[in-house]
């Protein structure tokens, strides 16, 4: 590329989304997990009009092994068509998963802005709320609120959504603390912007970059997290999910070991590519990170 | 003198976190559908309403909800958690019961992936593109992504059911009788999978801080000072860089107490390991309220001790950190 060229590329003006989009697909892998997500995602959406098994018909004996019968992942402790349910279940932690992230991404940004532009004693207060949920043991504590309050799926969302929420407030915050100080938010103020202007519109635009990577790992955490309290047995009977698949087949697992070996994998792409999507925006978003 | 002061103002804060853990315990009791009449009457096969009410006022159900706190709040200052209905005991001596057990695993695993964590990170730090090096990366991504729970049954499939090596479950074999190191050695057997199990959420996490933090002290100028003055490879990285590494991952780790206690319910159910998180799955399943708010209390109770040593030990081996507040 001569120089010319690479003058023309610098000054051409690009919108926020098309220069990460540009940094994202320099990294190979992220792209790679980015595409086997969207397949996830469609498996999940399209999956059980392609795949017409009902997840909790008994359709065949008892652990008849992977690939016989016409069942590609075989059939569980009940007759089950294993598969059915696997793709039956990446609906609910996929829904799970990304409807708790909001949860706390929007419990945690409220508390890490309010702390963070505010200071004095709403920061002391919230920051102490915050360190309070810290030392809850978070399993625990969405244990006995599912089972306290019953294990319907909005009560499981909230409970995984109102463990999870101190890392992003702490970032929130730490952004706010950070930006508040800058030259543009003092000129926003100065020409008359109001504090919710400064906070929602001058802001919390700028702090978004961490708290987006940050959002992205909280999916694949909250995945994992409805997966131990399925596992457990804390889960809608209503459904199918992954981790209760293994839950409820773990004491078979010397006949049929591979019941609880594909749920379990299916659990470990899903979060696996969701994690090295959010390596991939992390590179794309933070660039200054990058260097060091 | 700062050290003393600083250190009492954590025992504070401690003591008032503990307080509001209480009351949030109470509050979901007292929110909960049902209270312990109902468990009561349930148990002994349904009471009429004047049973209940009796029942109540036995209970001091009947009175204002701040009376009752107090009550709850006095009476865990003396030990007292309440009563397990299901298993018929106090939940105090429930929980004493389980809790040597779940120290032991979250114990011996911690020690385990801190160890072995800053060992692979200080190899990797030093061979930034070596074998290690890989592995840490690979450790990391698979540490995270795998659910725990999933780990342990693949373990227990591979080493228990298939090559015998360990025990399938519990922490001992009652068939076993001989000397301490007979039972020592039995116990240890039954620990080996449950706590690496547990460790490789953790390890992970170490060993890639551990890597960072070396690679940054390996660049700094006293380590510089230190080669020039002609002392060994092994020498520098052991006696010098290491020292000032480790407290970051010391404050790591001294983070994640709650994770690992949460980590150590999954693994106790997967290996039934006769611990707090047994417990924990079993009372859920039973409803026993009162033992879980007990669980929960007392874990709460074991992460912000654990917090307070961690940050007193820190700034006896710190100095840096001495003055911070």
């Amino acid at each position: 590329m001569s120089k010319m060229e690479s003058e023309q590329e610098f000054e051409k003006a690009r919108s926020p989304f098309a220069e990460a989009w540009g940094m994202f697909r320099r990294n190979h892998t992220a792209v790679g997990a980015l595409g086997v997500l969207l397949l996830i995602l469609l498996g999940a959406i399209f999956g059980p009009f392609l795949y017409g098994v009902d997840p909790f018909e008994m359709v065949w004996a008892p652990f008849s092994p992977p690939g016989e019968e016409g069942f590609m992942l075989g059939t569980d402790y009940l007759g089950r068509d294993l598969l059915a349910m696997i793709i039956s279940g990446a609906r609910v932690s996929l829904l799970i998963g990304l409807s708790a992230a909001l949860v706390s991404i929007l419990i945690g940004v409220t508390v890490g802005a309010l702390a963070g532009f505010y200071r004095g004693w709403v920061e002391e207060v919230l920051m102490r709320v915050t360190e309070f949920f810290q030392v809850l043991p978070t399993l625990l504590f969405s244990m006995v609120l599912v089972a306290l309050f019953g294990a319907s799926l909005p009560m499981i969302t909230f409970a995984i959504g109102v463990v999870s929420w101190t890392a992003v407030a702490r970032i929130t915050r730490s952004e706010f603390l950070r930006i508040r100080e800058l030259e543009y938010v003092m000129a926003a103020r100065a020409s008359g912007g109001s504090n919710k202007t400064l906070m929602f519109t001058v802001i919390l635009p700028n702090a978004l970059p961490p708290i987006i990577v940050q959002s992205a790992l909280m999916v694949g955490s909250a995945i994992l997290f409805e997966a131990g309290l399925s596992f457990l047995g804390l889960t809608d009977p209503n459904v199918v999910s992954w981790g209760q698949i293994i839950g409820s087949n773990r004491q078979y697992i010397l006949d049929a070991g591979y019941t609880v070996t594909f749920p379990g994998i299916a659990i470990f792409v899903t979060v696996l590519a969701i994690s090295l999507v959010g390596d991939g925006l992390n590179d794309a978003l933070n660039p200054k990170l990058r260097q060091r | 003198m700062q050290f003393l002061q600083t250190t009492l103002i954590r025992i504070f804060y401690a003591i008032v976190l503990l307080v509001a853990v209480l009351v949030l315990n109470f509050s979901l009791m007292h929110l909960a559908p049902g209270d312990v009449a109902d468990t009561i009457s349930q148990s002994m096969g349904g009471a009429d309403q004047e049973l209940l009410d009796r029942i109540r006022s036995d209970y001091g159900l009947d009175q204002p909800f701040l009376v009752q706190l107090g009550r709850y709040i006095a009476g865990v200052l003396q030990f007292d958690l309440g009563f397990s209905f299901f298993y018929n005991q106090p939940v105090t001596k429930l929980i004493m019961e389980r809790l040597p057990a779940t120290l032991l695993l979250v114990v011996t695993a911690q020690l385990l992936a801190l160890f072995l964590g800053v060992f692979l990170g200080v190899i990797s730090a030093r061979k930034p593109n070596g074998l290690t090096s890989h592995f840490v990366t690979f450790m990391a991504l698979f540490g995270y992504a795998a659910p725990v729970f999933w780990t342990g049954i693949l373990l227990l499939i591979g080493f228990s059911l298939h090559l015998h090596w360990f025990p399938v479950a519990g922490m001992r074999d009652v068939t076993i009788s001989g000397g301490f190191w007979v039972h020592f050695v039995d116990v240890l057997r039954h620990l080996i999978l449950p706590m690496i199990t547990l460790a490789s959420i953790f390890l992970a996490l170490y060993s890639r801080l551990a890597r960072a933090t070396m690679m940054e002290v390996l660049g700094s100028d006293y380590v510089r000072t230190a080669k020039s003055k002609g002392l060994s490879q092994r020498q520098v990285v052991y006696k010098h860089a290491l020292k000032n590494s480790l407290s970051p991952v010391i404050t790591l780790a001294g983070l994640q107490f709650s994770a690992v206690i949460s980590g150590a319910v999954l693994v106790e159910t997967v290996f039934s390991w006769p611990g707090l998180g047994t417990l924990a799955f079993q009372s859920i399943i039973a409803r026993d309220t009162p033992t879980i708010l007990g669980i929960l209390f007392f874990s709460a109770l074991v992460v912000i001790v654990g917090n307070l040593l961690t940050d007193i030990a820190l700034r006896l081996v710190d100095p840096r950190l001495r003055g911070r507040s």
